[in-house]
């Protein structure tokens, strides 16, 4: 107290309004912050015929971004992340094939909350722990509702999956077409908003306090900060936010296997948002783009000289850039600043 | 026998031939992560390594099936020494995150290496007579295979056990599980006992990845799909412990069995329930360090 007293209240009301202003001006939307919804929009009119495959980008963007979430933002290294989006895409594939429940919004709202319920189940015992430990059991999780699911194919349809499911058309008027124009603008409306919501998240104060539970827990539990509590709900959001891409995931293909709840299927979102660069929103965007479009290109070519590059990547990128193509990007950016100046 | 006493002794022993293959591949895992607390997802790649040397033996250039064994766990142990000298020793410091990618990148690596040259058809290995068909015990006839794997798990497990508990190179690894930098202090050289444990946990996953062929066949995702239960067992015996690591591939091997056996359906879903009560305890393993 001795300190506040000697600045005087003034001083600490200034203080104050520069923390504030400092926080408002990171909420701020910047104009750069357009350009990769220009892209999608951009997209849309450049490649109308590929339009099915830029719906699974931005699926994939959503699911790496609700990764980013918890592993960027609150620094929660998971290998079961594919736990929630297949959770939703099961909610969703499950109510189509077995209730006659198509209507595509409503199936999004409930995969969001069967998501969210398993993430605050699982996140409440598993969050206690750290290391291997946490990623064994999140890893476990993930293979026993995998196995759930194949222990029940009578109604899960195991690894054959639900094929062949249909959902009504958005609103009731905007129908499927072959080329997937409706549901490509479809996803990416549903993209937006989930952004809009997590770049809410991460700049309030819920959102510092996860940076400083990243950088560290001790500290925030010194300062009394409810730790448990904060990575149980940001991992119930990640958890919702990834049942709502693969709600996204089954609507868009039309079928659905036990196989979205694959270790790969962590392992590809995980390897998507290091490549865009963690607990910078936009890597989640930059890495599912680059990361679908090079396996495209050249999964096509040759599928093994494919996993050899993600390897490849993988290391160089610990190796040399870790922090992302972005953070390239920001380091090149601020070399050329430094010159200037100079 | 009665039937139930008969489906027991079924489960006990190739719950006990699994859970050899289990420590024989999991234990130099369970040393080098307790030593320098890293963490490897490689570990199934040179396991996978080992069963193609095995392979690439016996099959091109006719060695018989034991010394191709021995061959396989010392090229792959020398193998693994640049590895840890070059790319491991850069990320011991970093956090968990970092080598989890750097490793993984490497698994990705080798799978697709060993695909571009084996193919991804499963391979098996030419068995010397002795080891096909039965032996009998008596009451019953067992698998000579798996009966192999008990004993050969049984000698490891005592020369392991004797290296570890009362040799001065043992005594080193202890202290430095123990307490790493304590063990500096006093003059032990942690990085080169590091590089030994690692190279002989490669090359002892070697010899779990040769071995496993004949139990499982050998595909190139080998090196992922075992690696969860390599790290399963490490996780549920606890860091750096022979006797968790024992322990633990002993009930995981037993309970897995058991669930193949009795409910096929649940497939693996035992050993993952099982690993979730037993962390869920005990956060650490049987016999980790809290």
């Amino acid at each position: 107290m001795a300190a506040s007293e000697t600045i005087g209240a003034t001083g600490r009301e200034r203080a104050r309004e520069r923390a504030a202003e400092y926080l408002l001006k990171r909420h701020r939307f910047r104009p750069a912050e357009a350009l990769p919804w220009l892209v999608a929009i951009a997209a849309f009119f450049l490649f109308p015929e590929r339009m099915t495959f830029g719906s699974q980008v931005l699926i994939m963007a959503m699911f790496a971004l609700s990764l980013d979430l918890i592993l960027g933002y609150a620094g929660i290294v998971t290998l079961g992340h594919a736990a929630f989006f297949g959770i939703g895409a099961y909610t969703v594939g499950l109510a189509a094939a077995r209730l006659q429940w198509s209507e595509p919004i409503s199936g999004l709202f409930a995969a969001a909350i069967a998501a969210g319920i398993v993430g605050f189940i699982t996140g409440w015992f598993l969050l206690r722990y750290r290391g291997l430990t946490l990623l064994m059991l999140t890893l476990a999780t993930a293979i026993m509702l995998q196995e759930t699911g194949n222990l029940r194919s009578d109604i899960s349809g195991g690894y054959d999956g639900l094929p062949g499911l249909t959902f009504n058309p958005l609103f009731g008027v905007f129908d499927y077409d072959l080329y997937g124009h409706t549901y490509y603008l479809y996803v990416l409306v549903v993209l937006a908003a989930v952004f809009y919501f997590v770049r809410r998240i991460v700049y309030s104060p819920f959102g510092q306090a996860l940076t400083g539970i990243r950088e560290n827990v001790r500290r925030m539990h010194a300062i009394g900060s409810p730790v448990h509590r904060r990575l149980v709900t940001v991992y119930t959001i990640a958890a919702s936010i990834a049942g709502v891409a693969g709600a996204l995931f089954t609507q868009t293909n039309a079928y659905v296997t036990l196989t979205v709840f694959d270790f790969d299927n962590s392992a590809k979102v995980m390897v998507m948002l290091i490549l865009g660069g963690t607990g910078r929103l936009y890597g989640a965007f930059v890495g599912a783009a680059v990361y679908m479009v090079l396996e495209d290109y050249f999964s096509k070519l040759s599928p093994t000289f494919w996993q050899f590059g993600i390897g490849l990547m993988l290391v160089l990128a610990v190796l040399f850039a870790r922090r992302g193509v972005l953070g390239l990007f920001e380091s090149a950016g601020n070399f050329f600043a430094e010159r200037k100046k100079s | 026998m009665p039937q139930f006493a008969n489906i027991a002794v079924s489960i006990l022993f190739d719950g006990l031939a699994y859970a050899m293959f289990l420590f024989i591949t999991s234990v130099g895992l369970s040393v080098t992560m307790g030593l320098m607390g890293f963490v490897n997802l490689a570990h199934g790649a040179f396991a996978m390594a080992g069963g193609y040397v095995v392979v690439s033996l016996t099959r091109s250039y006719g060695v018989g099936f034991v010394p191709a064994l021995i061959f396989a766990s010392i090229i792959v142990g020398a193998v693994s020494i640049p590895f840890e000298r070059f790319l491991y020793r850069r990320l011991y410091r970093s956090t968990d995150l970092e080598q989890v990618l750097l490793t993984i990148g490497l698994a990705f690596m080798a799978i697709a290496a060993f695909t571009y040259f084996y193919g991804p058809i499963p391979k098996s290995v030419p068995l010397p007579d002795w080891l096909q068909g039965d032996v009998n015990l008596g009451f019953r006839a067992f698998p000579s295979y798996r009966a192999f794997l008990i004993l050969l798990g049984a000698a490891l497990i005592a020369v392991l056990w004797y290296a570890f508990e009362r040799t001065n190179i043992g005594a080193k690894i202890r202290a430095a599980v123990d307490n790493r930098r304590m063990a500096e202090s006093v003059g032990i050289n942690v990085d080169r006992l590091f590089t030994l444990t690692f190279a002989l946990g490669s090359g002892l996953a070697a010899l779990g990845g040769g071995l496993a062929i004949q139990l499982f066949g050998l595909t190139p995702s080998f090196a992922v799909i075992y690696l969860v239960l390599f790290l399963i067992v490490v996780a549920v015996g606890g860091l750096g412990s022979l006797k968790g690591t024992l322990l633990a591939a002993l009930v995981l091997g037993v309970f897995d069995t058991a669930g193949k056996y009795l409910l096929a359906d649940a497939g693996g879903f035992f050993i993952y329930a099982v690993t979730v009560a037993v962390l869920l305890v005990k956060p650490a393993g049987f016999y980790g360090r809290e």
